[in-house]
């Protein structure tokens, strides 16, 4: 098992964000984490990162075992060899995640000096060489531009090289494609795809975009409101969905033709962290919803995925 | 944005004839303070008492003072004094300015707050009485001088790089190299520093200007340069008891303070212009 996360729990300051998260990620394999903007998937993979001390954040329950080492026990220091060392994570955001100042070459160069101890030559062939890897024509002139010399989708590769430059056996991409063009989208989800078929890597994709999970993943864990409210492989989630919530967040998939289509939304939004309802967290946006459900907190039951809703087993 | 702020920054500062002009006098008066001895017509020391407050005309192109000094080359080594002093005081000013801020802005706390509460204060008394404080303690002299320079403008650069390091220490790409593993050194002086630097040079520009006229103050006083060390803010003093008699020996020290104090604005406001940071410097 690559990554296995138990129970996990976070709380910053007086509000808990994050409570009972569970799910396990294996060698080689891709997990999608879905849900709407607010529902946490960031934040579990910050927690990973261990970087909820920037927000002030703390994890409160549970534990996260990284291919046999616990996490939460570890050290600051001992964390950073792991960050883009054993752990590599690509960022929201490529426009902003690259050094204004510095030409992109070196700041790949210095994630292998840092991890791997190459020197200057040998980390500049290196990161030409990934740059190639990563279908960038003319390496060799790209690692001398400034970020602002290059398009969206180029600084999102560029990320991807940094988060690789390691050589990590588990990626985290927190929403890779969300700021690009939607053929840029299909690019680099197709590249993310072959990188891990190629490196072997682990890959945990963090998206809102269920039609990005159906492509890429074996396994989903679906979040709302800080809570897994449902996870499965990627057939039984599609095919039998259990959960009200994973229902809609399908139903919102847009297809059928032009013209006849039409949007589906979930109505309401995602409850504020700082009083989540009692019970069932998504009751007041659910359309089957009753009383039990105002008031009493489902588990995760087990089916054929396992969904955290008090009618998982009724056939729908 | 910020990508815009290249290495190129400065050479753009030129390319306004304002820019030209007042950064090519800055560039003329320094060439002109280190080639000081070969320049000057005159032995600055070399008191020539049958011609005492004679008025300008060749060969004395600036007059002579009441000891018969040429006041030329007397202006010119001033140059020397008020440049090296100010840019030296700035120097240090900026230095621990910026380890203070960059510390400051990125620990936070407590640690902040107290470093923070400290520069205030040195902020809340008037420059001239710094300066006094340091006169007491070291006596009167250039050394003083710089103390009080560094001091009374190290709140500015302080405040400034904390209030940059808090708003870059939000950036996505500062995250993104903590994801990499990178250590807070690392950050703070790879990453944070120098994307901070651009409004600082600007305000060290505009604050040399400002202590020149700090050291000619302090000269003109007696507490700063001591004689026979040349100085603009000492050469006027002693120049008023002339005032009547040779009104060149206090006019012109007087309007080589103007025009330099006036070129170091002018082109500083280029440089804002140039660096593209009036919004970061009203942050502050």
């Amino acid at each position: 098992m690559m990554l296995r996360v138990d129970n996990l729990g976070v709380s910053i300051g007086s509000v808990r964000p994050l409570s009972g998260v569970s799910f396990n990620l294996g060698k080689g394999e891709t997990v999608g984490i879905v849900g709407e903007s607010g529902s946490g998937k960031s934040l579990t993979a910050m927690s990973v990162m261990g970087l909820l001390p920037l927000i002030n954040g703390e994890i409160t329950s549970g534990s996260i075992n990284f291919d046999g080492t616990e996490l939460t026990a570890l050290s600051e220091a001992e964390y950073r060899l792991l960050r883009g060392g054993r752990i590599g994570l690509i960022t929201q955001n490529p426009m902003t995640s690259l050094d204004p100042l510095k030409k992109i070459g070196p700041q790949i160069d210095v994630v292998a000096r840092l991890h791997l101890g190459l020197g200057k030559r040998a980390a500049r062939e290196r990161t030409v060489e990934l740059l190639g890897d990563l279908r960038i024509s003319d390496p060799a002139s790209i690692y001398h531009l400034y970020p602002h010399q290059m398009s969206g989708g180029m600084k999102q590769r560029i990320v991807i090289a940094m988060a690789l430059a390691a050589d990590p056996d588990l990626l985290i991409a927190d929403e890779p494609t969300t700021a690009l063009d939607v053929t840029v989208q299909a690019q680099i989800i197709r590249l993310l795809m072959d990188l891990v078929t190629d490196r072997n890597l682990s890959l945990l994709l963090i998206t809102h975009d269920m039609s990005v999970v159906a492509q890429t993943c074996d396994k989903v864990v679906v979040m709302y409101a800080g809570t897994v409210v449902e996870r499965g492989t990627v057939e039984a989630i599609f095919d039998s969905p259990h959960h009200p919530y994973t229902q809609a967040l399908i139903g919102c998939i847009p297809r059928g033709l032009v013209g006849e289509m039409r949007l589906q939304g979930i109505d309401g939004t995602v409850p504020s962290v700082v009083h989540y309802p009692d019970g069932c967290r998504f009751h007041p946006r659910c359309s089957r919803a009753e009383d039990i459900c105002a008031t009493i907190v489902p588990e995760l039951v087990e089916t054929q995925n396992a969904a955290a809703c008090h009618f998982a087993n009724e056939e729908t | 944005m910020i990508a815009a702020i290249s290495n190129s920054g400065f050479g753009r500062a030129f390319s306004t004839p304002l820019g030209v002009i007042a950064g090519g006098f800055l560039i003329l008066l320094v060439v002109v303070a280190l080639f000081a001895p070969w320049i000057t017509p005159f032995d600055i020391a070399l008191q020539d008492l049958d011609n005492r407050n004679t008025a300008p005309a060749w060969p004395h192109l600036m007059g002579t003072d009441e000891f018969g000094r040429d006041v030329l080359s007397r202006v010119i080594y001033g140059a020397r004094t008020s440049l090296s002093v100010s840019a030296t005081a700035i120097g240090i000013s900026v230095t621990v300015g910026m380890i203070l801020g960059a510390a400051a802005g990125y620990f936070g706390g407590m640690f902040e707050r107290a470093v923070m509460t400290v520069v205030d204060l040195t902020w809340s008394f008037p420059d001239i009485l710094i300066a006094l404080i340091f006169v007491a303690i070291l006596g009167p002299g250039l050394t003083s001088t710089m103390f009080a320079i560094a001091i009374a403008y190290l709140a500015q650069f302080t405040r400034l790089t904390r209030a940059q390091i808090v708003r870059l220490k939000q950036e996505t790409f500062v995250e993104a190299t903590i994801n990499l593993g990178a250590s807070p050194i690392h950050i703070v002086f790879r990453h944070l520093l120098p994307n901070a630097l651009a409004p600082v040079i600007v305000v060290a520009m505009l604050a040399i200007g400002d202590g020149i006229v700090l050291e000619a103050t302090l000269g003109f006083f007696g507490l700063g340069a001591q004689p026979p060390t040349p100085s603009w803010g000492a050469m006027m003093s002693s120049g008023t008891a002339q005032l009547f008699i040779a009104p060149w020996v206090i006019i012109l020290p007087g309007v080589a303070i103007a025009i330099t104090v006036i070129a170091v604005n002018l082109f500083g406001d280029e440089l804002v212009r140039a660096l593209d940071i009036r919004d970061r410097l009203r942050g502050s």
